[in-house]
């Protein structure tokens, strides 16, 4: 980035003053609620029915999906607005993510977008006026041989020169920070060091979807839920509206945001992406007391941890090895992520595993996702996020209603267009994605 | 979890293989006849079908061979194994061989040894 002020120096902390998310949620509405046994609360969003015809509609009523329009009526005033979900609202990927969020991403093109999502993230809960509990309880991502560590100083200083905060703990230093951890030196893969970055954390997913609805629902935009799309009707190269479970809906701009299903939706165009449709697994325990208060991932022995606000230990891995649709991945890849948390954590050796689910991710050649124009007018993609976009969700909303609204990306979203596959310029972040999301 | 019959050592568990991704992906011979938008299909896009997929597979953890196999990413049915360099047996298995948007690639057509015999007949005019 050659410009003194890096992109990702836009919003600070959320952006504030945006439209969206009436009737305001607080202490005061919740004592008011208390006084009248809880029976006033409305609901947060309508049950829209699909009308004929929309300025602009979404496909794929998750996190990335909802913020986009959002983003579409509070930032750029279009309201007419429908997102259109084939099941429930954020109950794909959204709501089986495990809510690491982070941007100490490698290249600049990343620190630019992640860096602008997790500045959103840090305003969210009062932009949208939904708390999405954002806790900023650091992400510490563990090295276990001298070479990885060298490689991790070499990242931290990339990041660091990007203004993104990062930073080199030794092993005693992790100790202090993570006590249940063991780090003696004789294990197999002894921890020799980390990375921190204080300012990511996790969120609750479920809210984030649901903040993101009834903002945008609050500005007029139709949430239709149980209606998949079936084709995408053309006249030309031009989109001119969707087929749909519930019927024919005219529009002139289609955003796709449908995480693993992408190559499905895209092939009704007759458009090809580079994605793979890979099942991505997580797990969590019983509840106990808590133990751990950060995000630890370790990439050479495939696994990541933390513990939810309910006291969940929280675990997951990298994706299994094929393509699959399936939602549910196989056993090898838990067992395996299994045996890396308990070596690393002998305390979690007797906890029991309560639920264990998989989400299908599209995962992409050079793990950077694909914010992009195609070759039909009016049609726009927003997909590839693969294992690592829930972090993401309100930077990827915020420059696809851009890109949508006036037909060419801005600084951020122009590196992630398509036609990286065929210039070479790609961002490969397999390093900072291939495990660790 | 998958039960995968390699072709030389019979059935084993999905956990013995490494998965190679989409089959018949052939390298463009006259590579340089073709446009960057030609070769990424042969470089980058790969098929992702939500149904039967054609994919290669090899018996890392065994005999170390590679060999070809059509299974369904919905159901994970395995319909058939077939060796390498051949093409599916089964109907369902030919079907989704001829469906494939890579038959009517530049790319593909570019693998073929036809295009480079065309070549020498040219040089030979
Ligand atoms: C187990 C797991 C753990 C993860 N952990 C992390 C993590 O810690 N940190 C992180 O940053 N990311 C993580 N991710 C990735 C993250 O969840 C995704 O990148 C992100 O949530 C994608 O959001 P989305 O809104 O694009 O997709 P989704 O939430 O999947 O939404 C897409 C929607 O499109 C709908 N749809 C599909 N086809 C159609 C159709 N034809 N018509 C209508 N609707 C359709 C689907 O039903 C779905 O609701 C994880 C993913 C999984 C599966
Ligand atoms: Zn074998």
């Amino acid at each position: 980035m050659a410009s003194e002020k890096p992109d990702h120096e836009g919003p600070d902390r959320g952006l504030s003053g945006l439209p969206g998310g009436k009737p305001k949620y607080s202490a005061f509405a919740l004592a008011r609620q208390a006084m009248q046994y809880h029976q006033g609360w409305q609901r947060a969003w309508r049950d829209a029915q699909p009308r004929d015809e929309y300025d602009a509609v979404i496909i794929g009523g998750g996190g990335h999906g909802l913020a986009t329009a959002y983003y579409l009526a509070a930032v750029h005033g279009i309201n007419r607005v429908a997102v259109v979900e084939k099941g429930w609202l954020g109950g794909g990927n959204t709501g089986r993510n495990t809510t690491i969020i982070r941007s100490n991403y490698l290249w600049d093109e990343s620190a630019a977008i992640y860096e602008h999502a997790l500045k959103l993230w840090e305003g969210m809960s009062q932009d949208l006026n939904f708390n999405v509990m954002f806790s900023q309880r650091g992400v510490l991502t563990i090295a276990h041989s001298e070479h990885e560590l060298r490689e991790m100083s070499r990242r931290v200083h990339a990041i660091r020169m990007n203004g993104i905060d990062s930073e080199i703990l030794g092993p005693d230093e992790i100790r202090k920070f993570v006590p249940i951890i063991n780090i003696d030196q004789t294990i197999r893969y002894p921890v020799m060091g980390g990375f921190l970055q204080k300012r990511g954390g996790t969120a609750r997913h479920d809210a984030v979807a649901w903040g993101y609805a009834r903002a945008a629902d609050d500005l007029g935009v139709d949430i239709i839920q149980n209606c998949e799309v079936t084709g995408l009707r053309r006249n030309g190269r031009r989109i001119v509206g969707i087929e749909t479970s519930r019927g024919f809906i005219k529009t002139r701009k289609v955003g796709c945001v449908v995480a693993g299903h992408s190559s499905v939706v895209a092939a009704m165009a007759d458009i090809r992406l580079p994605v793979a449709s890979r099942p991505l697994q997580a797990l969590v325990s019983e509840p106990i007391k808590p133990i751990l208060d950060t995000v630890i991932m370790s990439n050479a022995v495939h696994m990541y941890v933390s513990q939810s606000d309910k006291g969940e230990m929280v675990l997951g891995a990298g994706v299994d090895k094929y393509n699959s649709y399936a939602q549910r991945g196989s056993f090898p890849v838990p067992e395996h992520m299994i045996s890396a948390a308990v070596e690393l954590f002998p305390v979690l050796s007797r906890l029991r595993m309560l639920r264990h689910w998989g989400g299908i991710v599209d995962t992409c050649p050079d793990a950077s996702p694909i914010i992009s124009k195609t070759d039909v007018e009016g049609l726009y993609f927003n997909c590839g996020w693969g294992t690592g976009g829930f972090k993401a969700t309100p930077g990827s909303g915020y420059v696809f209603a851009d890109l949508i609204a006036n037909d060419r990306p801005n600084s951020i979203a122009a590196p992630y267009a398509l036609d990286r596959f065929q210039t070479g310029l790609l961002i490969d972040e397999h390093g900072a994605a291939g495990v660790a999301h | 979890m998958l039960l995968i019959t390699c072709p030389y050592c019979g059935p084993r568990d999905e956990s013995e293989f490494s998965c190679g991704g989409e089959a018949h992906i052939a390298r463009p011979l006259a590579e340089s006849s073709l446009t960057d938008a030609e070769f990424a299909d042969y470089l980058f896009l790969r098929d992702n079908p939500k149904g039967l997929f054609l994919e290669r597979w090899r018996h890392a953890a065994g005999c170390r061979r590679w060999f070809n196999m059509a299974r369904d990413t919905v159901t994970h049915e395995i319909v058939e194994i077939y060796p390498m360099g051949s093409g599916p047996a089964s109907k369902a298995g030919k079907a989704a061989h001829a469906a494939s948007w890579r038959r009517d690639t530049a790319a593909e057509a570019a693998s073929k040894p036809a295009h480079k015999s065309r070549a020498k007949k040219d040089k030979v005019s």
